[in-house]
């Protein structure tokens, strides 16, 4: 275990490295000079060479990347362009909301998932199957900002259960998670169902059907558990592309998360603040994915040992 | 059913988005005695919030979504095929690199880095083909090299190269035509992806620009309007969703026919 955790950790570390270095990248791609287009072509020359020097712009690349660097590990992400805050604190202020709707994002996913998936492998071939599958079909092709602006006209417009947009209280999160959980949800169905039917084909599951059980008992008492794995995989991976839609979503419902801070920081050419949302956002994908890998590991003695071998 | 239906709706989609420059359609036609205007048997979409007919601008953006699509995909197909079998076939230091690179990219959310590169390099289509192509490559690169991988033992690889081929020509003509079935299938899911991620641009406003229309900026110009014209979102969104449906249904039934990746059950 120790040899597996220490190689995990260490390929997550070249990853963290590899990611910072393509977000400090990204404003050397700003089409001509970074610094004429954050300040506009009628700032004063004075002003300007000033923002270079602030953002190092004047110095070769490679001691800005390492600076740039050096700074990260101090967790000093440098200030907005357009407030003059730092941006750690712009940050703080915006991850909990972003947090939140991810939690409750996934919350709606699985408690979706489960029973479709679970419905869907029991009644194999039938209706419950077919109706399932078709979810799932639609769940994945439904865009957030289809979705988003569909349940607003109804729940909102229309019956007026929820409010349109913002982050007050508990009824503004409803739609903002369903919004972002049923993709989720679908792709999850769809796992918890091709791993379900992969399980019941073992000969425990025979053995279990033979002394008699009911085959809602089989499936959760037995099947459930081995079937958990492969889910648990792709909800790591799929978090990633929850997050991703979190900033569509959260446009969407004006909820004022790091997705939102994002487009902000574009409309406003903020550009140190667009490198540190995606960094941040990129960061708790890869600890996350990390985290899945560990777990499945602990889980699955069987890959430590493959890993090890 | 199952394939007819899809296929339909994909050849309505194509046969608009190609055929869209020559059919009488005025797509910025602006005609204000008509703004928000619903569907009539004159206009079958109705119009927009400058009384531009909807139906036009839906063609309009059935154009721009295949255009963007068809491009980015044969970028990131062709780029990520190169990168993967260069990397699967040479191994050791340089296959290392590569693939610490290909793990760099897929460590971010992919829309999000679209996002970050669209609102960098600016508004307008060829930077939107270039975001979504530069997060394309990375999963037909990771395809590549294991396919690779798992080809370049065989007998008839050991045979071309003892008979003398170069490493272009084995790659070319004895690995390729063995790895392209499951390229060609990620390829046809990566085909809704990117429609749906440049319409999820276009609406942040970091795609197409005004007036051209794009889907997703007509969702997003639609959305300000959603009581009182709610056809100006539903419309477009319904085209978006049945191309997607439709694509990833003949992915579906492409990869079940192909049978890769058959460790799915059916």
């Amino acid at each position: 275990m120790p040899r597996f955790l220490i190689s995990r950790l260490g390929s997550a570390l070249i990853v963290v490295l590899g990611v910072a270095c393509l977000v400090f990248l990204l404003i050397h791609l700003v089409p001509g000079d970074p610094v004429e287009v954050m300040l506009g072509e009628s700032a004063r020359p004075a002003d300007r060479e000033a923002l270079r020097h602030a953002l190092g712009l004047d110095q070769p690349v490679l001691v800005q990347l390492l600076d740039f660097l050096k700074r990260l590990a101090h967790l000093d992400l440098g200030e907005s362009l357009h407030s003059r805050r730092p941006i750690v604190g712009m940050l703080a202020e915006r991850v909990p909301a972003t947090l939140e709707l991810a939690a409750a994002a996934l919350l709606v996913a699985v408690v979706l998932a489960i029973p479709l998936g679970t419905i869907a492998a029991a009644r194999r071939s039938t209706g419950w199957d077919a109706a399932a599958m078709t979810f799932a079909v639609l769940g994945v092709s439904i865009p957030n900002f289809v979705m988003g602006p569909v349940l607003i006209l109804v729940f909102s417009f229309w019956l007026g259960w929820f409010p349109v947009s913002g982050r007050e209280g508990f009824a503004s999160i409803v739609l903002p998670a369903l919004t972002l959980g049923t993709a989720l949800s679908a792709i999850l169905a769809r796992m918890v169902r091709s791993s379900l039917l992969e399980v019941l084909g073992e000969d425990y599951i025979r053995t279990a059907r033979a002394k008699g059980l009911s085959e809602l008992e089989v499936v959760i008492r037995h099947a459930m558990k081995n079937a958990t794995l492969p889910v648990i995989t792709i909800l790591g991976l799929q978090l990633g592309t929850l997050l991703g839609g979190a900033v569509i979503t959260e446009i969407v419902f004006s909820w004022p998360g790091v997705g939102q801070l994002t487009i902000e920081s574009i409309q406003r050419r903020d550009y140190p603040v667009l490198q540190a949302c995606v960094l941040v956002i990129s960061l708790a994908y890869v600890v996350v994915n990390t985290l899945t890998d560990l777990v499945y590991a602990w889980l699955d003695p069987r890959i430590r040992i493959d890993d090890s071998s | 059913m199952r394939v007819w239906l899809p296929s339909a709706l994909l050849f309505a989609w194509l046969t608009g988005a190609v055929l869209a420059p020559v059919l009488p359609l005025a797509p910025n036609d602006v005609q204000l005695p008509n703004v928000l205007a619903g569907p009539s048997p004159g206009a079958w979409f109705g119009h927009d919030e400058l009384g531009r007919p909807l139906l036009d601008r839906v063609v309009a953006g059935a154009r721009t979504s295949l255009l963007v699509a068809v491009s980015v995909i044969c970028i990131s197909i062709f780029v990520g095929t190169l990168v993967g079998m260069i990397s699967g076939w040479l191994g050791g230091f340089w296959d290392h690199v590569i693939v610490r690179v290909i793990d760099v990219f897929l460590a971010f959310p992919g829309i999000l880095l679209a996002i970050a590169l669209a609102g960098i390099l600016g508004p307008g289509i060829e930077n939107v083909v270039f975001a979504l192509a530069a997060v394309g490559w990375v999963g037909f690169a990771r395809l590549a090299r294991a396919q690779t991988l798992s080809v370049k033992h065989r007998e008839h690889v050991t045979a071309a190269i003892a008979m003398g081929s170069g490493t272009g020509r084995i790659l070319v003509w004895h690995v390729l035509p063995l790895i392209a079935a499951p390229l060609i299938v990620e390829a046809t899911f990566g085909i809704a992806g990117i429609i749906v991620a440049e319409a999820g641009l276009s609406f942040l406003g970091l795609g197409v620009q005004p007036p051209d229309a794009s889907w997703g900026s007509v969702i997003r110009e639609g959305t300000r309007y959603m009581l009182v014209a709610p056809h100006l979102v539903l419309i477009p969104s319904t085209a978006l969703m049945l191309v997607v449906l439709s694509v990833n249904v003949l992915g579906d039934a492409f990869r079940d026919f192909l049978d890769v990746r058959s460790g799915e059950n059916p």
